[in-house]
């Protein structure tokens, strides 16, 4: 979902920054064995990155700002294994298994999460990179029903090519199963004051990292 | 209750199991039952990110661009490249972008639609950085959100944000801290903080790093 709570940038009212000074990497047991389990049925292939983001996009959103981060994750991995047919939900209900799994073409193995791959978004590119660094662009103004990685406040923005990163998978189709659809990546640079006003700082600059469909010449 | 109130948690300390641990629990035995996940591969995932990776990697990337001018260059050019062509470094997968500090510009990186963070040379991002105040305020405000980190910057220093808004990772290359000539590369590093790598902080001082040595 687009313009859900998960949007954040330039919301006021959550209060400040609270950090913690040594921080341990999981903070209760049940953090740890859900990033585990969050990471190993990524690798059954099932879903994207961008479709596993979209899941937690939808959750509503009083249930999204309730939850930490690793609460959202659950939510997200509970519904996703419930959605793809791998869990029924009389088995979430029951809390355990009432018949045998289906059968996965991927699995991740003790000798994988030994490697600690990682996983590469770059695909060929299926043409020329329309802008180069230094080309003016605008940002479209788009409203999506479904999973865009382009934020509210930089919609129908003026900014600036300051580097082209490649051809990547592109979030908006992959995230609803239409496909990888490639599409060039760039750094767009906009000033403080176009993002926020006349009162915003002039000694800020912020860049986002958009792809070629989210822009149109300036 | 806050996801980043730190008393939030305590719950899940005790012996008593709380309801998210009853939940996990129960959605991880299904899942092992039902053949879709290795125990040994999740038990293997957590020491990785427990044990493997973390901040000290990028720690080391940063001390060896303070003392090698053309590894720098090449990281500012191409950091996945440059970090994965020594062989002592932790290898760092794909699309992570170097961001250097200068005297002119601080840059900051934030993830403002999720919590987007380069794990493979930070390890997994704090609290703060996957909370609202952090996600919401850094792009409006990111004066503020260094003040609740106790980071003033000097007057006329321009500041750069990065919302990681695709699967390009950033890593904040500070300044090296003033008095440090002649220092080894693992004393370098030892003063490179993982909020100095993300733009919420400033390398230590040699004077800092002592006192804290002390403590």
């Amino acid at each position: 979902m687009t313009n859900s709570v998960h949007d954040m940038g330039g919301m006021h009212g959550f209060g400040p920054v609270e950090p913690e000074p040594n921080e341990p990497v999981f903070h209760a047991d049940w953090e740890k064995r859900l990033y585990a389990l969050q990471r190993a049925m990524g690798a059954t292939g099932l879903w994207t990155i961008d479709g596993g983001r979209a899941s937690l996009e939808n959750l509503p959103p009083l249930a999204y700002l309730a939850a930490s981060y690793y609460k959202r994750w659950f939510l997200g991995l509970e519904r996703r294994v419930v959605a793809h047919g791998l869990v029924g939900e009389d088995e979430i209900a029951a809390g355990r298994s009432l018949r045998p799994g289906i059968r996965l073409n991927r699995k991740m193995t003790l000798e994988d999460a030994k490697k600690r791959s990682f996983a590469h978004f770059d695909r060929p590119a299926p043409g020329p990179a329309r802008f180069k660094a230094g080309d003016q662009v605008r940002t479209r103004n788009i409203h999506p029903p479904t999973h865009t990685r382009l934020p509210r406040y930089a919609r129908g923005k003026l900014g600036t090519i300051e580097a082209v990163r490649g051809c990547h998978v592109f979030p908006d189709t992959a995230a609803v199963g239409a496909g990888e659809n490639p599409q060039w990546l760039y750094t767009v640079v906009f000033g403080g004051r176009e993002l926020w006003g006349e009162d915003a700082d002039p000694a800020i600059k912020l860049s986002i990292e958009a792809f070629e469909p989210y822009l149109s010449p300036a | 209750m806050s996801a980043n109130d730190p008393h939030a948690h305590n719950h899940d300390h005790g012996s008593e199991l709380s309801e998210m641990q009853l939940r996990v629990r129960a959605l991880e035995s299904i899942l092992i039952e039902k053949g879709y996940v290795d125990p040994a591969a999740l038990d293997q995932i957590v020491e990785n990110v427990e044990t493997k990776i973390g901040p000290h990697i990028g720690a080391r990337v940063v001390a060896r661009a303070w003392v090698d001018p053309e590894f720098k260059r090449r990281l500012l050019a191409d950091a996945t490249a440059a970090v994965n062509s020594v062989a002592e470094f932790d290898p760092v997968g794909a699309h992570l972008i170097a961001v250097e500090n200068t005297p002119q510009t601080h840059n900051v990186v934030v993830c403002t639609l999720c919590s987007c963070y380069p794990w493979p040379v930070l390890g997994l991002p704090p609290v703060w950085y996957k909370s609202a105040p952090y996600r919401s305020r850094t792009v409006i405000d990111p004066k503020g959100v260094l003040a609740d980190f106790g980071v003033g910057l000097p007057p006329g220093t321009d500041i750069r944000i990065w919302d990681s808004t695709a699967e390009t990772r950033f890593l904040v290359i500070p300044m090296r801290p003033a008095g440090t000539e002649g220092w080894s590369e693992e004393q370098l590093a030892s003063l490179v903080t993982r909020d100095s790598m993300v733009g919420t902080g400033l390398p230590k001082s040699p004077d800092q790093n002592k006192a804290e040595a002390a403590r």
